[in-house]
């Protein structure tokens, strides 16, 4: 389906839609009609939520997750033991490791991983705030969680070697079952016992 | 172990077709294009979750077809092993094994071992690198899961390191630490990778020697050389050594991505100096010593795929071939000819039972006298 289509507002509407990942220009045309079949409020409140969501989203001013307030209900949140610091790759992660209810510290969600093929460098990443929270007096220990691809290991590295001169911690979530494998994917009880056996960030990573 | 059965769905030119094997010998007789290498590639497929003919798998979509679908059944020490493998257009395909999912398609590999041995093989020696690192890989790949894994790791690593090489030339500015972390990571993975090609060279060489003075029947000396940039020098050092060059060229010059195997014959390296029977004979001689060494270090003597061979081999190579078809010493064979008269007399002369398949615009007929009982 590659040929133009008759309309030059539907086709620059598909051509959004396919910019999607995991869309297809087929899928796009589907998904475009069925938004025209729809009533004119309901297309509106659709748009105005992409553009209120890309405008107005904000970062935790601490853990750099997701929140509509200036500090994430998280790191608020004063039961939460401040020791721990783990850091993930986005909210999805802090979302599956919520739901294992086994852990209590806090996040530092790093909004990515290293990958020169998609233009990210350490300047796309939150390392700066990592390395200033890691100095911070209450903090004892970090956590690295991030996925087991290759990029994942070499951005653990990278992030190791950062924090090395700051003295602290540095641990990482046990995790031998799978390969490959991204942390929102892991069962609920597997995560929280990788959580819990968590052992010391080791040089030697598994390939 | 062994195939027992196979099923297609709009796979290649076929439409829809079922065939149960003969755990020794299975012959695929019938004119050209009518789909013989078709069921060896179906076959290839259950085996190493990918084609040995395509280099895509949408490829192998039947004409105007949007989905294929491969079932195999294979008879194991353990009992009955199911495989399938679907491709919808558009989408990942799935590969089950008794109807569950790898977490990753190469740990598969290995588990149904296979030699393929074709026409086409001569690129081995006549082509480039690329070629002969294929042919290395898909053997150590067969018995070494980590091994496969490693080098996964490291092409994927090489193409973030280009990538980084192409963004230092395009904006000027590099940031050595980040060159520095993706060098140590190319420096970890090729460790491995170059140990394991080292010593599987070293297994290979003897193995390679009996089948290639076994194929032409005389007692040359042959030598395979391992070559690669890791040999002569540290590997960190020199990718350090060479980071000017390699912006400028946006692309990695060193690494075992660069290795190659040289073959040698009485001390003459056989891609400039062979007769082409010579070639032929080197050829065939590198598949053999492939199966002997999969049989001696995997679970299970491989399955062979011998497609359209004996056209192409005079009947001396023929008959030392099937010498040790007769020898017992194979695994199951699937073997392809357009003449089933030279088939059935190749196998007779050896006192090999087999089966016999008509294959026929994706039809396969198996005939009455479809065990051939001596
Ligand atoms: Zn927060």
């Amino acid at each position: 389906m590659n040929q133009h289509l008759p309309s030059r507002l539907l086709e620059a509407a598909v051509n959004e839609f396919s910019r999607l990942p995991g869309v297809g220009r087929k899928t796009a045309l589907r998904l475009v009609l069925h938004l025209l079949r729809q009533p004119n409020s309901d297309v509106e409140r659709f748009g105005n939520a992409l553009i209120n969501l890309r405008q107005k989203i904000n970062y935790c001013d601490e853990c750099k997750n997701i929140t509509d307030s200036a500090v994430c209900d998280i790191c608020a949140d004063k039961k939460r033991d401040r020791s721990v610091i783990m850091i993930v790759e986005d909210i999805r992660d802090v979302i599956a490791i919520e739901g294992t209810h086994q852990y209590r510290g806090l996040y530092h969600v790093l909004g990515g991983i290293l990958s020169p093929i998609d233009g990210i460098g350490p300047s796309q990443l939150n390392v700066d705030s990592l390395i200033n929270r890691a100095n911070g007096e209450d903090v004892e220990e970090l956590v690295m969680a991030l996925s087991t691809t290759m990029e994942g290991e070499t951005t653990s590295y990278y992030l190791y070697k950062k924090l090395q001169p700051t003295g602290k911690k540095v641990t990482a979530i046990a995790r031998g079952i799978s390969i490959g494998g991204e942390l929102e994917y892991t069962d609920e009880v597997t995560l929280g016992r990788s959580i819990l056996n968590r052992t010391l960030y080791s040089e030697n990573k598994t390939v | 172990m062994f195939l027992k059965k196979i099923e297609l769905l709009n796979f290649k030119n076929y439409e829809e077709a079922s065939l149960t094997f003969d755990p020794h010998v299975n012959c695929f007789t019938g004119s050209n294009g009518g789909g013989k290498t078709n069921l060896l590639e179906a076959i290839h497929y259950m085996a190493m979750t990918k084609g040995y003919f395509s280099t895509t798998d949408a490829q192998n979509l039947r004409h105007d077809a949007s989905m294929f679908h491969i079932q195999a059944e294979f008879v194991t020490e353990r009992g009955l092993d199911t495989v399938s493998c679907t491709l919808r257009s558009g989408q990942k395909k799935q590969f089950l094994v008794n109807k569950t999912e790898y977490d990753r398609l190469g740990e598969h590999i290995g588990r149904f071992p296979v030699v393929v041995i074709c026409p086409n093989d001569h690129i081995i020696i006549t082509g480039g690198s690329d070629v002969r690192r294929r042919f290395i890989d898909g053997i150590i790949s067969q018995v070494d899961k980590s091994y496969l894994f490693t080098l996964m790791s490291y092409n994927q690593a090489l193409l973030q390191r280009n990538a980084l090489l192409k963004k230092v030339a395009v904006s000027g500015f590099m940031d050595a630490g980040t060159i520095d972390l993706w060098n140590e990571r190319l420096v970890e993975l090729a460790g491995p990778v170059y140990e394991k090609r080292t010593a599987f060279i070293n297994e290979f060489q003897p193995l390679f020697n009996a089948s290639f003075n076994f194929i032409c029947g005389g007692t040359e000396s042959t030598d395979l050389q391992y070559q690669s940039s890791l040999s002569d020098e540290d590997f960190k050092a020199a990718l350090e050594k060479n980071l000017k060059k390699d912006i400028e060229l946006r692309y990695t010059t060193l690494g075992i991505h660069k290795d190659d195997l040289q073959i040698f014959i009485n001390g003459y390296p056989v891609k400039r100096y062979a007769s082409q029977g010579q070639q032929k004979s080197v050829t065939i001689a590198l598949k053999l010593a492939q199966f002997e060494y999969l049989s001696k270090i995997g679970y299970s003597k491989p399955m062979v795929l011998l497609d359209d061979v004996f056209d192409k081999l005079d009947d001396n190579r023929v008959s030392r071939l099937m010498e040790l078809v007769s020898q017992d010493r194979f695994g199951q064979l699937f073997v392809t000819d357009t003449s089933e008269t030279k088939l059935s007399s190749v196998f007779q002369k050896v006192q090999v039972k087999h089966k016999i398949f008509h294959v026929s615009d994706g039809k396969v007929l198996q005939t009455e006298q479809q065990l051939h009982e001596l």
